[in-house]
């Protein structure tokens, strides 16, 4: 099938600091890709230049079949684009918000009331929509700027964490929406922060770092990688660190991790509580004195302990 | 043709979208409706009986100056809107769109005019009131009107790119009194320009405020019989050299503002 986003060698720098390191994507026709990644890895700055928003410093990305450094508007018209921050007019109503995003690609006038009020049911915000979005909370404005995205149904939909700060229902809500739309034919692609969302929603996933790829594969193989769960157990004396691992060493399915400032050991199982109860049983029997104990699932912090070798470097981005 | 006719419906949607905040965002109204209705009787009462024109009343004379001040100062607001427009990341929307990449800044000066023609009828009322009138023609009356708000909308155009390059809102609002300010003061706005510091006085002559000023006087009839002609070329014939600047306003900051609105590297 061909790919409707494609993109290869991005490189952007901002001054000194190198937001994009050479990134290469591709996100087949009717898939979601997602695109995970700790603060500052990059992500947004991908959006923006698949996006049409920014030039990137080096390499090429086509859209639908199109370049977006040579034909930005015609890519325009194939895109929705939801942005990490709400981009809506404060002073016109939801409805109007919709209206006027819908007559700027052209939808005419009859077309874009009518797709307005459809969207603003589709997001449970018939209600809210006659009134003016700086009356809205936050997660109505996000939900307002998605539908934005939606507006002229078009074949690529680029979100940038498009659930960050909506409530668990209005997460499942968009959950669906995408699925529908997907289901339909649209291609999209997705940045999140969340190992949950990229499970649910993407076909495949690309976590990337520091403007580079790491690790590429459907949500299966990532975890695969990783451990299905994991024991964290923090010890009450640093020194108990060594012993404690020895001790969980043989329900361990990949690589122990312990850190030693947090006196914690993390033990990638597979198996659940019943696992959780033997291996608490051996630290007993080991005489280990555990300050806490707890069952997990992998987070993005272990995807990237994993792969990285290190904690994600806390990036101080000023956003 | 296509290109053309999107180009139009682009625009008029933007137009249409900050004309509605007239009567949504108070502080649009207030500098629309309200600040240019004090103004007029600020000046008609606080100088209007200090100042003596020769041959004439000094509020005639201070009205059509009044005029030229606001729409100065009205540019601001174009500035102003597009700042908001980058700094509330709404522009990340546009930029998105398929639409036509002059429509963002054509709407917006548009709707400017449509705002600075209601701040004129408003000031124009508010005029009468206090004993202000018209004694030309309906003609030349709107042509006084139009070469006005001809003037505010290439002037708008400075504003719009220099909203573009500020990081706020508040920048803009405070940097660009030190550019409204000396135009609309140092000019024949408040008082004759002749009576003005050598200095001072050449810029006024120059001014291109002075220019629309004293059209706006002539073609409302506001300049007392008898008064001696003025000696330098740009008051002498005003409407002409108002025009120039209009025409050369626009031919130097629109391209420069549509550049800028398509290349500043924005993040969605
Ligand atoms: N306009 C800019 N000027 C300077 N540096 C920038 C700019 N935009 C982004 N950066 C830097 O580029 C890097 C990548 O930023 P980007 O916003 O793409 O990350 P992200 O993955 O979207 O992060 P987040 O999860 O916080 O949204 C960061 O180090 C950031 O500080
Ligand atoms: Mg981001």
């Amino acid at each position: 099938m061909a790919n409707l986003v494609e993109a290869s060698g991005l490189v952007k720098r901002y001054r000194e600091v190198t937001a994009l390191d050479g990134l290469d994507l591709a996100v087949a026709e009717g898939s979601v890709l997602g695109l995970l990644g700790p603060n500052g890895a990059g992500k947004t700055t991908a959006v923006s230049i698949l996006a049409t928003l920014l030039e990137p410093d080096a390499g090429s990305a086509r859209v639908a079949g199109i370049d977006v450094r040579s034909r930005p508007r015609d890519v325009r018209r194939r895109i929705g684009l939801s942005g990490q921050f709400a981009a809506v007019d404060e002073h016109l109503t939801g409805f109007e918000n919709l209206v006027m995003v819908g007559r700027l690609y052209h939808l005419g006038r009859h077309r874009a009331r009518a797709r307005a009020g459809e969207l603003l049911e589709l997001f449970d915000l018939a209600e809210a929509g006659g009134r003016p979005v700086k009356t809205y909370s936050g997660g109505m404005r996000r939900r307002l700027d998605l539908a934005g995205a939606l507006v002229a149904a078009p074949p690529v939909l680029f979100l940038d964490e498009p659930t960050t700060g909506l409530d668990p229902q209005g997460r499942r809500q968009l959950w669906e929406v995408i699925r529908g739309m997907v289901g339909g034919g649209t291609t999209v692609l997705l940045t999140t922060q969340y190992l949950e969302e990229a499970d649910q929603l993407a076909d495949r996933i690309l976590v990337i770092d520091h403007g580079r790829a790491i690790a590429e594969g459907t949500a299966d193989e990532l975890k695969s990688r990783i451990g299905a769960e994991r024991i964290e157990v923090t010890v009450t004396d640093g020194a108990a660190l060594e012993p404690a691992r020895a001790a969980l060493a043989r329900f361990a399915v990949g690589e122990q991790l312990a850190d030693g400032r947090s006196r914690t050991l993390i033990t990638p199982i597979a198996g659940g509580a019943p696992v959780l109860a033997a291996a608490l049983h051996e630290l007993a029997q080991a005489h280990i004195a555990v300050r806490d104990v707890g069952l997990r699932r992998p987070t993005l912090d272990d995807v990237f302990l994993t792969l990285t070798g290190h904690v994600s470097a806390p990036e101080e981005n000023g956003q | 043709m296509k290109a053309l006719s999107h180009a139009v419906s682009d625009a008029a949607v933007i137009a249409w979208r900050n004309v509605i905040k007239i009567k949504r965002v108070p502080d649009v109204l207030v500098f629309v409706l309200i600040s240019p209705i004090m103004f007029v009787l600020l000046f008609a009462f606080v100088f209007g009986n200090s100042i003596n024109i020769p041959g004439g009343s000094y509020r005639e004379f201070l009205i059509a100056g009044i005029f030229a001040q606001t729409v100065v100062f009205g540019a601001t607001f174009t500035g102003a809107g597009l700042a908001e427009d980058i700094q509330k990341g709404i522009i990340n929307r546009f930029r998105a769109l398929p639409m036509s990449r002059s429509a963002l800044l054509v709407g917006r000066t548009v709707s400017d005019v449509v705002y600075n023609a209601l701040s004129l009828l408003i000031m124009a009322l508010t005029g009468l009131v206090v004993g202000w009138g018209i004694s030309s023609s309906v003609l030349d009356a709107v042509a006084g009107f139009a070469l006005l708000l001809a003037f505010a909308y290439a002037f708008s155009w400075v504003m719009a790119y220099v909203g573009l390059l500020v990081p706020s809102v508040e920048v803009i609002n405070n940097a660009s009194f030190m550019v409204t300010m000396p135009l609309t003061f140092v000019a024949n706005t408040f008082v004759p320009a002749e009576n003005l510091p050598p200095v001072l006085r050449t810029f006024a002559l120059w001014n291109p405020v002075s220019a629309v000023t004293q059209a706006t006087r002539e073609l409302f009839g506001n300049i007392p019989p008898g008064t001696a002609p003025p000696e330098a070329w740009p008051l002498q014939h005003p409407v002409l050299y108002t025009l120039l600047w209009a025409v050369l306003l626009v031919a130097v900051f629109a391209p420069l503002a549509v550049h800028r609105y398509r290349t500043s590297g924005r993040r969605a």
